[in-house]
């Protein structure tokens, strides 16, 4: 199969979408003229233009909220974060008028936007630009939040987002833009992935490893370690989606493997792991051998240090220790 | 170039203005029934408010403001749309809402325009171009923006009336709201009804300006204006100049519009007789009454007798009753319909709302 840059495949999707549905644009900083901050949107203004790849100041509140009115007008705006960081200078319109107005009007609107950037830590880059809120927007109903792990699951994500009907978060990662992965060729068929389903990315039967966007990486090397190393055999399943949340998929793997690690690149308290351990408690309690733990990000803003930025992330060797001390 | 407002003086006719000549007898009528309904509406609200065991939350009453959200409304064309923060029930039923919707909202009835799930700050109905009722401060003026947006968009001839408090115009979001309206040159107007009090805190006391707050818009080089809001035809004649602005020429307005709230900010301002002087409140209420001085010129113009007048007063309040006995009797919202409208997939049952989990109580 063809291998595609993970940022080369969310604009195969941007490009793909913007080409079926007139009402689709792009817009954020430096999206247009500038070919994106991290080069997710290069090109696309050159081919579309102006009505459809829009630049906007450094404003969030303002265009963020500007992109949720006009969504209720039809328009599908795709709107760019530089980092998911700065969500929250425009909070207000992210939790407010996004996720409330479809309820607050009695399911008279509906507000079908895509929010789309990096959310991640790992770039030395110090606590205000490493914030990852998956956990954190999920806990609003009326949004939707996807972390796709890899360039297919990025590109199939971001169609199904940009064609669902409420607003979709989707959060990407600086560490990944880089990283090549199989996508089907678009003369294959158009190629999107469900919003709401897992996948098992490693088969395996001593114990699960649940992970979503870069830590599905670190899982999948950890699991080689511990085959190659120790004998133990891991299975990885990647949440891609946060909420809508495949709990289905969740208790198979563990049902099956009877031991599960969480890996999640949020702090501890109220992390995406908090929520999916009381899930494998609450209904796969007796299938359980040993308690369910969790690697996350080491609960203090992100530091800076480039000496020991990784070692405060979930990471392969944390991945690995933590399966080692499990009884 | 920016028009450069005159200052408010006061005591001009607007009735020569081309908007305000095409009016006929029955529109002139028509308007005045509005604000009535629209008062009525109000003090009914009031009364069941205070009676206790009707409704719940904030009530924040447009009595005093008729004159602006009637005025503004009577302008509206197929693709203008308009949006408001929770000062919001004089603008639901000037755009044709009915009062039986809107109160069965207030008592948090099924049969509210929002099946009671918004409450009186949150009134909508998208197919009479009206999308809201916000309950945050500012947080709506973005979305009035995208109402532009998506008028020009689309490439229709059209624009959105966003309107705020005084109190709103310091938040950032409609800063950040003014920039983008000029940067793009969308036809959006931002409506600042300014009744001088942000809840208990005066104009003064609250925003830094020169001669007045709708000025700002010539730091984003847009046009702006002032407006006596007393005046029916005077918001007519004005805001139709801007709205014909955004229409025509695809560029944004900021108009501020001189008003006052007989009640305090909302039923529950403890302090609504403290931060205004009785004799403040009682000189609004006697010489700057919107619907006292329209009424008085339709009187002196012979349009409308004192019957009439009556007639109205009677058919509103007849409305009213009406309204009330309907959401008394309509039925309260079942558990089952706390979980609908969140997501516009799972209530059409689309194949994305099958996947995954999206309500997470146990």
């Amino acid at each position: 199969m063809r291998k595609l840059l993970y940022r080369h495949a969310i604009r195969e999707a941007l490009d793909e979408e913007l080409a079926r549905d007139e009402n689709v644009v792009v817009m954020g900083e430096e999206v247009a003229q500038y070919n994106g901050a991290y080069k997710v949107t290069e090109g696309l203004w050159e081919k579309w233009g102006d009505k459809r790849i829009v630049d906007t100041p450094i404003s969030e509140a303002g265009f963020i909220g500007m992109g949720i009115g006009a969504s209720m007008l039809g328009v599908r705006p795709v709107m760019e974060l530089m980092f998911w960081s700065f969500h929250s200078v425009a909070f207000d319109q992210l939790v407010n008028n996004a996720a409330c107005v479809r309820y607050m009007s009695g399911g008279l609107i509906n507000v079908p936007i895509v929010m789309r950037g990096p959310a991640n830590g790992g770039t030395n880059v110090g606590a205000t630009h490493s914030h990852c809120p998956e956990g954190l927007f999920a806990a609003f109903p009326g949004l939707k939040v996807v972390v796709p792990s890899c360039a297919a699951d990025a590109k199939g994500l971001m169609k199904s987002a940009i064609r669902d009907n409420d607003p979709v978060y989707v959060m990407e990662n600086t560490k990944l833009y880089g990283i090549e992965g199989e996508v089907p060729d678009p003369e294959e068929g158009d190629f999107t992935i469900p919003i709401g389903k897992a996948a098992i990315k490693r088969e395996g039967s001593d114990l699960s490893l649940i992970a979503h966007g870069r830590s599905v990486l670190h899982a999948l090397e950890a699991a080689e370690v511990l085959k190659n190393e120790h004998g133990i055999n891991a299975e990885v399943l990647d949440l891609r989606s946060i909420r809508p949340l495949d709990e289905e998929a969740i208790l198979k793997t563990v049902m099956k493997t009877n031991r599960a690690v969480l890996v999640d690149e949020s702090k501890p308290f109220n992390g995406v792991s908090s929520q999916i351990a009381c899930t494998i408690q609450e209904h796969a309690f007796d299938h359980l051998d040993a308690p369910v733990t969790r690697v996350c990000t080491i609960d203090a803003p992100s530091i800076y240090s480039p000496h020991i930025e990784d070692e405060q992330l979930p990471n392969t060797k944390r991945v690995v220790e933590k399966v080692l001390q499990m009884s | 170039m920016i028009p450069t407002p005159e200052p408010n003086l006061g005591g001009l006719d607007f009735s020569d203005s081309p908007i305000n000549q095409s009016l006929t007898a029955d529109d002139k009528i028509r308007l005045y029934r509005e604000m009535v309904r629209i008062r009525r509406f109000e003090t009914t609200s009031l009364q069941y408010y205070q009676k206790g065991g009707y409704m719940g939350g904030f009530l924040h009453l447009y009595s005093g403001q008729e004159s602006v959200a009637v005025g503004c409304v009577s302008l509206m064309g197929e693709h203008d749309h308009i949006i408001t923060a929770y000062r919001c029930h004089g603008h639901s039923l000037a755009v044709g809402m009915s009062m039986k919707e809107c109160m069965a909202e207030l008592f948090g009835k099924a049969t509210g325009c929002s099946k009671g799930k918004g409450g009186s700050m949150h009134f909508f109905a998208p197919d009479k171009n009206y999308w809201g009722g916000h309950g945050i401060v500012g947080g709506q003026i973005p979305l009035g923006l995208g109402l532009a947006y998506g008028v020009k968009y689309k490439e229709q001839q059209g624009c959105s009336l966003s309107f705020m408090g005084d109190g709103a115009i310091n938040q950032g979001a409609v800063h950040e709201s003014y920039n983008l309206a000029a940067l793009f040159e969308l036809p959006a107007i931002f409506v600042i009804e300014n009744n001088g009090y942000s809840m208990g805190t005066s104009q003064k006391r609250s925003s830094a300006y020169r001669d007045c707050l709708a000025q700002r818009a010539e730091a984003y080089d847009m046009a702006w204006d002032i407006v006596n809001g007393e005046d029916l035809l005077e918001v007519r004649a004005k805001v139709h100049i801007a709205m014909e602005r955004a229409r025509k020429e695809s560029l944004p307005t900021v108009l501020e519009i001189q008003t006052y709230r007989h009640y305090g900010h909302s039923v529950a301002d403890a302090n609504a007789q403290k931060y205004r002087t009785p004799d403040e409140i009682k000189r609004y209420k006697q010489q700057h009454d919107p619907i006292i001085l329209w009424e008085n010129r339709l009187m002196e113009e012979g349009l409308l007798t004192e019957e009439q007048k009556k007639e109205i007063t009677k058919e509103a309040t007849a409305e009213c009753k009406e309204a009330v006995a309907f959401a008394e009797e309509s039925p309260a919202p079942t558990m089952e319909d706390i979980m609908k409208d969140v997501y516009w997939e799972v209530d059409n049952e689309t194949e994305a709302s099958k996947q995954g989990r999206h309500f997470f109580t146990d």
